[in-house]
C-alpha cells in the first residue's frame, strides 16, 4: 500500500485541534476532538427551573416542557458541563432580583454560569424572560437577557426553549450558532412506503413530509430550508424530486425527471446548484445543473457513481462515491469533473457528508468489507489536508449516512441493528450517541443548514 | 540447541535461525531460497458448499474464508480472493479443494457435493406456443432471472443459456416490451445499491441488445435493495436477491 493514509493517532490529533481551537489545555484528556467547533474544555453551566407567572391552568405543563427542553438543549450543545438538578439550588428565581448567585457558585453546584427566568402565559399568549449570569462575577454578572413571545402552546413552549438555548450558545460557544432550532429531513417506512419525514434536532415533533406511495430516499434540504430534494421512484423510474416547504407541495424539477435512475441529489453551500447521480446516459454517473434544473452537464465518466456532497465552504468541490475499480471508494474532484483524487484505499466506502468549515468529510466505511469478512460497517472522519482519519463509532449494528449538524459539532447517521434501523445522533468526536427515533424504521438522515 | 532443531526439520530450523538471530541474513539453501521470513502464522481455510446435494443443473453456492493467506484457488476453479463466494453448477458429483497459501505455510479446506442425474424424461420447459398458457404465463416460463455473484455487475457464463432462451422468446413474439429490473442482496449502502442495480439491469439489456433484442423494447430500472425477494440474512437469500427480474413493460 503505497497511499499515506493513517488512522489518527490521538495525541496528534488532539494536538491539532486544540490548536485550532484556541483553548489552553488545562490536563490531558483522554478524548478526541474531531469536529474544530468542540473545545477541551467546558463551562460549567447551571440551568435553573423557570418561575411560572399567572393563573393560567396550562401553565405548569409549559413550564414542564420548557425546562426540560432548555435542559436538554444545553446539554446536547457539547460545550458545557451541566449542573444536574439534584446539586443546582432549590427554588425558581423568575428574575435577577430573585437569583442567588453565591449558592449556584458555592459547591456542590460550582456553576460558572446560570440560566433563569420566568414564563408567563397571558391571554393566550407565552411569553419567557431569560438571562444567563455569570456566577462568579457578581459585580457585573449579567451575560445575556432576552424575552420570547408566541402563541401558548406546549409546541411553543419547546420552540421558545429551543431559541433561548440557541442565544446561550451563540453567547458562550465562541460566537458559532447553536442548532436548537434545526431540522433533521429523514426517510421513514411506518406508514407502509418509504416517505420522507422531518423532526426537530433533538427527535421531537416528527411529521411526515411526501405521501407518495411509492419509495422516496435520499432527502436534502436546500441552504435556506425552501424546498427539499429527493428521489422517488415512478412509473418511469428513479426522478429527483422538489417538494416546496413554502407552498407545501412538490413543484416541477424536469431535470431530474429524464430517463435512468436519477439519485441522492445534493445542494452547493450556496444554493445555487444540485449535484445528483443520473443514470440517463446508461451508466450512472454524476451530475450538476443549476437549482431550477437549466445548465446540465455531467461530470464523471466512468460507471456506478453516486452520493455527491459539495465542499460548502468554497462550492468548488465534490466528494462522491465510486465503484470503479470494484468496491465503492469516497472519491474528490473540482465541480468542473477535474482533479480527481481518491480519498479510500479499500473496504467499502460510502455516504460522504462535507463538514460545514470544508475541513472533514464524514463518511460510512467497512473497512474488511467482504462476504464473511469481520468488520462492521461504521461512520469514520476524514480530515481532508491530511488524509487521516478517525472511526466514530464501534461495535454497534450497520452505520450509514452521517450528516453534519450545521454547527460542525453533531453528527446525525443512520444505525441498523439485527436490520432494524433508526436515526441516531452524536458529537462529532463520536461521544454522546443517542437514538432520535423510535416509531418503525428510519433512514438516511439530513440534517439542515440552519 | 539450533542443531538439534536442524535435525527435525529444515523447515523448523530456519525458523529457530530467524528469530534467534533477527533474520539478519537469508539463508542459503537451494529450493528453501525463496521461503519468505517464517515468523508468520499459518493460514486457515474455510470453504462451504450450499446444498451438498443437488440434481444436475442445479446452482450450488460455495463460500470460502481464509486468513494469512496471500493466494487462494480452488482446484478447477482458479485463483480467488481471501473470502468470497462464487455460485457453481456441477455437472457431476464434486469435491471442491481449497488451497490458501501464505508466509506461514499452506492450509486447505474442503467440500463435497453429491450430483444426482437429472430425471431421463426431463421435462422441456414449454415455451407455450399452441398452449393456452396467458401471455403473462409464456413471458414468465421463457424470460427467467439472471443471477449475478457478489458486489458484481457481470452477467455469468451460466446465464447464457437464459439469454439465449429469452432473446428466442422475444425474436418470436417481437410485440412485447420488456422491463428489466436490477435488484441487490440486503448487504452494502441503499443509495450505491441502486447503481448497481442500474448495472446489472444495464449488463443484461446489452446482452440481449447483443442478441439481437432491439433496443427500443428495451427498459432498465433499479430496484437496489427497496424491493427484495427474500428477505432472510443467509447467501441463499442474497443469491436471490442479486439478480435482474423482468416484467412485460406495457
Amino acid at each position: 500500500m503505497t497511499r499515506s493514509l493513517h488512522s489518527l493517532p490521538r495525541r496528534t490529533l488532539i494536538a491539532l485541534l486544540l490548536s485550532a481551537a484556541l483553548a489552553p489545555m488545562a490536563h490531558a484528556q483522554d478524548w478526541i476532538k474531531t469536529g474544530s467547533n468542540l473545545s477541551n474544555q467546558r463551562i460549567r453551566l447551571g440551568a435553573a427551573e423557570f418561575r411560572p407567572l399567572g393563573q393560567d391552568p396550562a401553565l405548569q405543563g409549559f413550564k414542564l416542557t420548557f425546562d426540560a427542553t432548555l435542559f436538554n438543549d444545553l446539554t446536547n450543545a457539547g460545550i458545557f458541563d451541566m449542573i444536574s438538578r439534584s446539586l443546582s439550588p432549590s427554588g425558581t428565581p423568575g428574575s435577577p432580583q430573585e437569583i442567588n448567585l453565591g449558592q449556584w457558585a458555592a459547591e456542590p453546584a460550582n456553576a460558572s454560569m446560570v440560566a433563569f427566568g420566568s414564563l408567563a402565559a397571558v391571554s393566550g399568549k407565552l411569553t419567557i424572560a431569560g438571562w444567563v449570569y455569570d456566577a462568579k462575577n457578581p459585580g457585573s454578572p449579567q451575560v445575556l437577557g432576552k424575552q420570547y413571545s408566541d402563541n401558548a402552546t406546549d409546541d411553543n413552549a419547546r420552540q421558545l426553549a429551543h431559541r433561548f438555548a440557541d442565544d446561550i450558545i451563540a453567547r458562550l460557544g465562541g460566537g458559532i450558532n447553536g442548532i436548537a432550532e434545526t431540522k433533521i429531513y429523514f426517510v421513514s417506512s411506518r406508514t407502509g412506503t418509504k416517505e420522507i419525514w422531518a423532526m426537530d434536532y433533538d427527535g421531537q415533533n416528527e411529521h411526515q413530509v411526501t405521501k407518495l406511495g411509492s419509495v422516496s430516499l435520499s432527502p436534502r434540504i436546500s441552504p435556506d430550508n425552501s424546498r427539499l430534494a429527493f428521489s422517488s421512484i415512478g412509473r418511469d423510474g428513479w426522478a429527483i424530486r422538489m417538494y416546496s416547504l413554502d407552498l407545501n407541495r412538490l413543484v416541477a424539477f424536469p431535470a431530474g425527471i429524464a430517463g435512468g435512475a436519477n439519485l441522492s441529489p445534493a445542494w452547493s453551500g450556496d444554493g445555487t446548484k444540485l449535484a445528483f447521480s443520473s443514470a440517463r446516459s446508461g451508466e450512472s454517473e454524476i451530475w450538476v445543473c443549476d437549482a431550477n434544473g437549466g445548465n446540465l452537464r455531467k461530470l464523471t465518466a466512468f460507471r456506478n457513481n453516486s452520493s455527491p456532497t459539495w465542499n460548502p465552504r468554497t462550492n468548488n468541490q465534490i466528494a462522491w462515491v465510486s465503484g470503479r475499480t470494484g468496491e465503492p471508494q469516497i472519491y474528490i474532484m473540482d465541480s468542473d469533473g477535474g482533479g480527481i483524487q481518491r480519498m479510500t484505499d479499500g473496504g467499502y466506502a460510502v455516504s460522504p457528508s462535507w463538514s460545514p468549515n470544508g475541513q472533514f468529510l464524514a463518511f460510512s466505511w467497512n473497512r474488511k468489507y467482504g462476504p464473511g469478512a469481520p468488520g462492521g460497517q461504521d461512520i469514520y472522519v476524514f480530515e481532508i489536508a491530511s488524509m487521516k482519519w478517525l472511526q466514530l463509532t464501534h461495535d454497534s449494528g450497520s452505520n450509514d449516512f452521517p450528516s453534519w449538524s450545521p454547527d460542525g459539532r453533531h453528527l446525525v447517521f443512520e444505525r441498523s441493528i439485527g436490520g432494524h434501523s433508526e436515526i441516531w445522533t452524536m458529537l462529532a468526536d463520536g461521544t454522546e450517541q443517542h437514538q432520535l427515533t423510535h416509531n418503525g424504521r428510519n433512514f438516511m438522515p439530513n440534517w439542515s443548514w440552519k | 540447541m539450533n542443531v538439534n532443531r536442524r535435525l527435525i526439520t529444515a523447515l523448523i530450523a530456519i525458523t529457530a535461525v530467524a528469530s534467534i538471530t533477527g533474520c539478519g541474513k537469508k539463508v542459503k539453501s537451494g529450493p528453501l531460497d525463496t521461503a519468505p521470513a517464517i515468523t508468520a502464522p499459518a493460514p486457515t481455510a474455510e470453504l462451504t458448499a450450499t446444498p451438498t446435494a443437488v440434481t444436475a443443473g442445479d446452482q450450488v453456492v460455495l463460500s470460502w474464508r481464509t486468513t494469512n493467506a496471500n493466494s487462494v484457488t480452488i482446484d478447477g476453479i482458479g485463483d480467488l480472493p481471501s473470502s468470497g463466494v462464487k455460485t457453481v453448477t456441477p455437472a457431476v458429483s464434486t469435491s471442491y479443494h481449497l488451497t490458501a497459501r501464505g508466509d506461514g505455510g499452506t492450509g486447505e479446506a474442503t467440500a463435497r457435493v453429491t450430483v444426482t442425474a437429472a430425471p431421463a424424461a426431463v421435462a422441456v420447459v414449454n415455451d407455450g406456443a399452441g398452449s393456452n398458457m396467458t401471455a403473462e404465463e409464456q413471458f414468465k416460463a421463457n424470460v427467467q432471472d439472471i443471477f449475478f455473484d457478489y458486489d458484481s455487475y457481470d452477467v455469468r457464463s451460466d446465464a447464457q443459456g437464459a439469454l439465449s432462451k429469452a432473446a428466442a422468446y422475444l425474436a418470436t413474439n417481437n410485440t412485447v416490451k420488456v422491463l428489466i429490473g436490477g435488484y441487490c442482496d440486503e448487504r452494502g449502502s441503499n443509495e450505491y445499491n441502486l447503481t448497481l442495480g442500474q448495472s446489472r439491469a444495464n449488463s443484461v439489456k446489452q446482452a440481449l441488445i447483443k442478441a439481437g433484442v432491439a433496443e427500443s423494447r428495451l427498459r432498465v430500472v433499479s430496484y437496489g435493495k427497496e424491493k427484495p425477494f427474500c428477505t432472510e440474512s443467509t447467501e441463499e437469500c442474497w443469491q436471490q436477491n442479486r439478480r435482474a427480474g423482468f416484467s412485460i413493460d406495457r
